[in-house]
This record gives C-alpha cells, structure tokens and sequence, in this order.
C-alpha cells in the first residue's frame, strides 16, 4: 500500500526478519521471563545505595540542615545543585516523545517509553530536595494556595518559587499521565498474553480494560497528538522557571537574560546523555538490539552534540556579556569561575560539556556503543559541574571579602545524593522488569514503513502481504463469551475418545517402565491443570509434546474444548523440542 | 439483550483495509474492528466520525485560564494585597507579568488532565474495567471485525472468506 511507503535510502529502524508477533513476543520476553543474576547485583546496589540515602534524609530532617555543608555564605549548595540536575535529566523523556512527536520522527517509539519513564523518575528525585530543604517537610503543604491559619494571608504568586511548584507539580503530572496513556495498549498486550492470574489480574487492572476499538485508537492518537502540543511548550516552561530562580535574583552571575534557553538547552544535553546511558545498557541486557538499534544511538549522539554546542556557545556569550556589561561584580564573577579557587569545576564543566561532545562530528566515533556510553557519562558528570559552578561559585565570594568562604559538603549532603541516585536506579530497573520498555502498539504501526523485513520486500518487488489461502472455510460457533476474563489458567475437559487416540498415534504413546515423565509445566503457556489433562490424554513427556504439528494441536483444541489456538501461538512443539535437547 | 454478531479475523492490516472498503460497499454495518495497533485511516474507511476531544481540551484549556485568572486576583490583589519589593499590587494588569507562569501552567494543567479523563471515560477505561475484545489475539498480531446478523449468515460468512480472513466466528454478545 502507498502509505506504507518510505524512502529506501531510510535505514530500518526495527532489524532483523521481524513480522507483528515477533515485536510482541520480544517486548513482552523480559517482563515475562525471570531477571538474571546481572539485575539483581546493580538492584542490590541501587538498593543499597537507596537506603543509605534515606538514613541521611532522615537524619537532616529529625536533626536540622544544620548537617549539610551550607554555611553562611554560601546558603544554596549541593541540595539545588542536584535539584536543577535531576529535573534537567527529566526533560529528555517529554522532549523525545512530545517534541519528536510533532516532528513526525519514527525513531522516537524504540526509545519514548523508556525515556518518559526516566523523565519522571527523575523528576521525583528533583522533588525530593526541595522538599527536604523545607527542614519541615510535614508543612510541605504550606506551598499551596491555602490561606494560613492565622488569618488570609497566601503564598507569594510573585515568587520563582512559587512558580517552579506549579511547573513542576504540573510536569510530573501530565508527564504522567502521557507516559500512562500511551501504556494501555502495551499493558493489554501483557495482560492478554499472561498465563499466570496473578499477572493476569495486575495487568488488568493496569491497561485499564484497554480494548483496542478502531474508535479508542482514533482518540488515542488525537489524545496522543494534544498532549505533545501541551507538553513541548511545558517542557520548555519548567527550565525556564527553573532558571527564573536563579535570574529574577540580584546576584552578580545569576542575573542574566541568557539563562532560560540556556537552561533548556542544557536540560536536554544531559537528559538525551541520561537516555544514552540507560539504554545502552537496556537494549543489551533486554536484549533489544532489533529495536534500538546503532542508528538510534547515533542520532541521540547528534542531539547531544548540538545541545552541548549550544550549551557552549551561552557559556561564551555569558562570558562576553559580563565583560561588555561593564560592571564590576559581574566580570569579578566569571574572572571568578575560572581562575579562583573553583577553577577545576569551571574547567571540568567546560571540558564535560563542550569539549567532549565535540568528538560526536566523527562518525566513527558517534556509531561506536562504548564510546557513545563514556561520552554520555561525562556529560552527566558535566551538568551537575555546571549547576555546581553557577551555584556556588556565584555564591562563596560575595559583595563583603571578610566573608567569602568555601564550600565542603559533609556525608549528609553527599549521603543523600547518592541516595537519590540509588533511589532512581531502583524505579528504573523495576520498571525494566514489569513494563513494556518499548512502545510496541506504535512500533507496530511503523513495522511496514520502516521494518527491514518489510522493506526488503519492497525492495525486491514483492508485495507486503498475501491473502491468506483458507481453503479450510468452517464457520466456528461459539457460546456468549463469559468464560472468566481473569480465567486462571486453561482448564481443560476431557471428553472424545475418539480424538484422544488418533493424537496419540501421531505423537506417540509413553510407557511408563523404560520413561520418566517431564514437567510439562516448564512450557510457557501449559499450567498444572493443563499438564493434568495431557497427562490423562496420555502425553506425559517433551518428546511427545514436540511431535505435534498443527493437526494435532487442532485435535487437541477440539478435545481439551478451549482457548483454540493456544498451543500453536505458544508454540508448545518448538519450546518442547528445547527442553527435550536441554535434558 | 443478547445479539448475534458475526467475527472475521484477519492476521493483516492491509487485509483488514481491503476487507473493510469491501463490506462497506456491500452495505453491511461494521459494528466493530479490534486492532492490535493504531491502523491508519481505518476510522475513515469504517465511516467513523471524527473526534471531538481536541476540542474538549480548548474548553478545559479555558477553564484552566479562567481559575488562574481569578484565583490570583483574588488571592493577590483583592484578599491580601502587598508591596513587594517595591512593587504595589493595585491591579491585576498592571501586575500580570509576574502571574503569566502560573496562568500557563494550569491552562496546561486543565487541559491536559481533563482531556485525559475525557477519554478515558468516553472510551470506558478505568481501574478494574474489565476488557472487551473478544479475542486475546487482537492485542498482539490479529484484527478484528465484528458485523451484526440478521438472518444472513451464509452470505456474510461467505463474503467475510473472500476478503481474506483467517477465520470466522458466531457469537452472541451482551449488550
């Protein structure tokens, strides 16, 4: 059809031989399958790492923020340092699926779903920090326009802060609710695969009872498509006011014009870094190479590549503009920020940030995975050196030089970015084991414009699809479909003699003195009941089970009298034949 | 009241496009295609009107603006009006700049968590609803069209085997 068409000079996006049910079965193998040693190792770490931070959270809150390194000079630390780093983390996700959205860009569906998921893990670790630098954060309420009890006096609607409480609780909501939205049909995936009831029930309850009516899927995507133009303007709002914190005050390398888009495109140089990270190291231990592939890898790097560029150029005009200014405290503060005593963050920053993302120009060098990986590591590690630098080193030398001062974070400070740091590890990998980590409904929608299979055949003249040969024209009847939706698991009746022994001549009969039967349970799809009836029926190992074919599968449809089909969708015979050869 | 449907399978979108167009031009009513993904232009091929939810985020995008408005000037310049660094809060034009943040912001808010809510009500989507299409299949790599019957069974089932399906069912459903 030529609306399938795509340029053959467009590289695939999914690779390999893949049709529709392969990208089902490949999202749904890792919430399905168990999590291997790998996993647990960095969970236990994270976890650790996690509740570390929480002892340190607890112990600031029950004893002051007097255990932080602040001091009276510098009153603002490490807290927004790691505050504005996270949330500048969390604009990658909105950015890929909103922005890109608008953009018509295909390649954002291998990669939208995860990075919308760390957008908004990482949005809950900035919010953390302010409410922990509330010292009370049981009055965290007082943020709200409530009036107070001593009489109607409000919060300040002239205050950054104030702002960046509305912007952000807005983010994280309708980031949410995004990330959530596009979820249902990939939960209903799971759900309608889920042999297990207990992962049948979970899923129910989390697709929401998605269905997948041709009149859901045109709301969706109109809803889809409303929430992208709502979020990319919100996207840019929430750096925006975040920086608005820093401009709208009076301190000499805060006070600048520049900071909004310069914030933005900051944010989303360390978020796309953060995305790289994670799904290089996702797509591997997923095993998702069909799906994000070097391609995918290589265009977060030119992404990363111009944001820092841009990232580079404000740090430049920044310093251009305090020299023309021709105020003094203005230019003492940049003087500042690169050769007094915080020289080596302001340098670190520069190298990170603008130096390093230079090398992605070389194409050798942006399609390389380890490299890719190691440069979007330093970048992290750049943007928290910049939020540093501009907080800090604006702050430690200020209008009075009897008190300039340093900053030296104590265990707490450093305890509790760790924390956070462990705490957005853990979410992420859970969410790597019970979601769809990859946008499968819409990667199915793309599969015949961009799928290499699919594209070979166009190359090669053939058409996409062939109308299917049904010779075999029986109308099925069926009973009102009341059979439990959360069914359990099959549960077969045994009746038709008749079809019992015609399967056993074809799979063959097991005797019981020379052989030991299998748990026919190790088969995906094949439950205690249902290994009871084969076991009545008289198949009691995998030999037997990889002996079907499709006529014996249909006998025992017909015998066992439900969810048709099954055994041939699970491909009991293939997974059978492994486990046989595994013995 | 239970009714008799009639359910085609196909196990492609560009056949289920086909079979679409042909029993539309057939004059029969399709009340219901399941698909596992978004197929492009189906809703047009089933005659589905157009959707109204863009517009019902404008409204609530309105609404949001609205609250904004009066919320603030009634918190900030009506109720407890104060002179903040030198800038008195007489009325709210004069001191709109400093409010535009929060005005955008819950417009974003209401439109988009409404809209949201919108659809997930019309389409009949919340916790612990259960699902609804009638075959498990249709959320992985099959599609789904579902015809009402009135006494031609034969001739649908024959017409829905031209047009590719992979198999036919009768079944009664709930309504």
């Amino acid at each position: 059809m030529a609306s399938h068409y795509e340029a053959p000079i467009r590289k695939p996006l999914v690779v390999g031989d893949k049709g529709y049910h392969d990208v089902t079965v490949d999202i749904a193998r890792p919430v399905e399958g168990k999590a291997n040693k790998q996993w647990w190792i960095v969970f236990s770490i994270a976890l650790v790492a996690f509740l570390w931070g929480l002892g340190c959270i607890i112990y600031t809150v029950s004893t002051g923020i007097g255990v932080w390194g602040l001091n009276r000079t510098v009153n603002w630390a490490w807290d927004i340092t790691n505050f504005v780093w996270w949330v500048g983390i969390g604009h990658a996700g909105t950015l890929i699926s909103a922005v890109l959205l608008l953009f018509r860009q295909k390649w954002r569906m291998a990669i939208n779903r995860s990075a919308e998921a760390m957008t908004i893990f990482s949005v809950v670790q900035a919010g953390l920090f302010p409410i922990i630098h509330m010292g009370r954060p049981w009055l965290g309420y007082w943020v709200l326009p409530i009036p107070n009890q001593f009489g109607s006096l409000w919060v300040n609607f002239n205050s950054p802060l104030l702002w960046d409480v509305f912007a952000i609780s807005t983010y994280l909501s309708v980031s949410l609710v995004f990330w959530w939205t596009g979820l249902l049909p990939d939960f209903a995936m799971i759900r309608d695969r889920a042999v297990k009831p207990f992962q049948k029930k979970i899923y129910s309850l989390l697709s929401f009872g998605w269905t997948g009516r041709a009149k859901d899927w045109q709301r969706f995507e109109e809803v889809s498509l409303v929430l992208a133009g709502l979020a990319t303007p919100l996207v840019l709002s929430v750096h925006t006011i975040v920086s608005f914190d820093f401009a709208t005050s009076v301190i000499p390398g805060w006070h600048t014009t520049i900071f909004p888009p310069y914030f933005v495109a900051g944010a989303i140089f360390s978020g796309f870094a953060m995305v790289n990270t994670l799904l290089i190291i996702m797509r591997k231990v997923c095993s998702l190479e069909a799906y994000i592939t070097v391609q995918h890898i290589e265009l977060m790097n030119i992404v990363i590549m111009i944001t820092g560029s841009i990232v580079g150029c404000a740090y430049i005009t920044e310093l251009f503009i305090a020299w023309y200014s021709g105020v003094e405290y203005e230019q003492y503060a940049f003087l500042n920020r690169a050769t007094g005593p915080y020289w080596w963050a302001y340098w670190s920053m520069m190298t990170c940030n603008v130096f390093s993302p230079q090398f992605m120009w070389f194409k050798k060098l942006r399609t390389s995975i380890m490299f890719s990986f190691f440069i979007s590591i330093v970048v992290n590690i750049g943007m928290w050196f910049e939020r540093f630098v501009i907080i800090v080193t604006s702050l430690h030398r200020d209008y009075l030089p009897s008190s300039w001062t340093m900053f030296s974070p104590t265990f707490v400070d450093i305890g509790i970015f760790v924390g956070t740091i462990g705490f957005f590890f853990v979410l992420f990998l859970l969410y790597s084991r019970t979601f769809p980590v990859i946008a499968q409904a819409e990667v199915k929608s793309i599969m015949k414009a961009s799928g290499e299979r699919y594209k070979k055949l166009r190359e090669a003249g053939k058409p996409l699809y062939q109308m299917p040969s049904n010779v075999n024209r029986t109308v099925t009847y069926h009973e009102p479909i009341t059979d439990d939706v959360l069914m359990g698991e099959p549960k077969p009746m045994v009746g038709d003699k008749v079809g019992v022994d015609e399967l056993l001549s074809a799979v063959g009969t097991f005797d019981s003195t020379t052989e030991t039967p299998d748990d026919l349970k190790k088969i995906k799809g094949v439950g205690p009941e249902m290994e009871r009836t084969l076991n009545e029926i008289g198949i009691f190992t995998y030999a037997q089970v990889a002996r079907m074919t499709e006529r014996e599968y249909d006998l025992l449809d017909s015998i066992t009298g439900r969810f048709p089909g099954r055994a041939q969708r699970d491909d009991w015979a293939g997974q059978a034949k492994l486990l046989n050869d595994k013995k | 009241m239970a009714s008799k449907v009639i359910q085609a399978l196909y196990n492609d979108d560009d056949v289920l496009m086909h079979a679409v167009k042909k029993v539309r031009a057939e004059h029969h009513h399709i009340e219901e295609v399941y698909t596992p993904f978004p197929v492009h232009g189906l809703d047009k091929a089933m005659g589905l009107a157009d959707t109204r939810i863009a517009i019902t985020s404008f409204l609530y995008g309105c609404l949001g603006l609205t609250v904004a408005v009066v919320m603030m000037n009634f918190i900030m310049i009506e109720d407890w009006p104060q002179d903040i660094g030198g800038k008195p809060s007489f009325s709210y034009l004069e001191n709109m700049p400093a409010f535009v943040p929060i005005m955008f912001e819950l417009t974003v808010f209401f439109a988009a968590h409404l809209m949201v809510i919108t659809f997930y009500l019309r389409s009949r989507m919340w916790p612990f609803k259960k699902a609804e299409n009638p075959d498990k299949r249709t959320t992985d790599d099959h599609f789904l069209m579902e015809i009402g019957l009135h006494d031609n069974e034969n001739e649908l089932a024959e017409l829905l085997w031209e047009t590719g399906a992979v198999e036919v069912k009768v079944t009664e459903k709930e309504s």
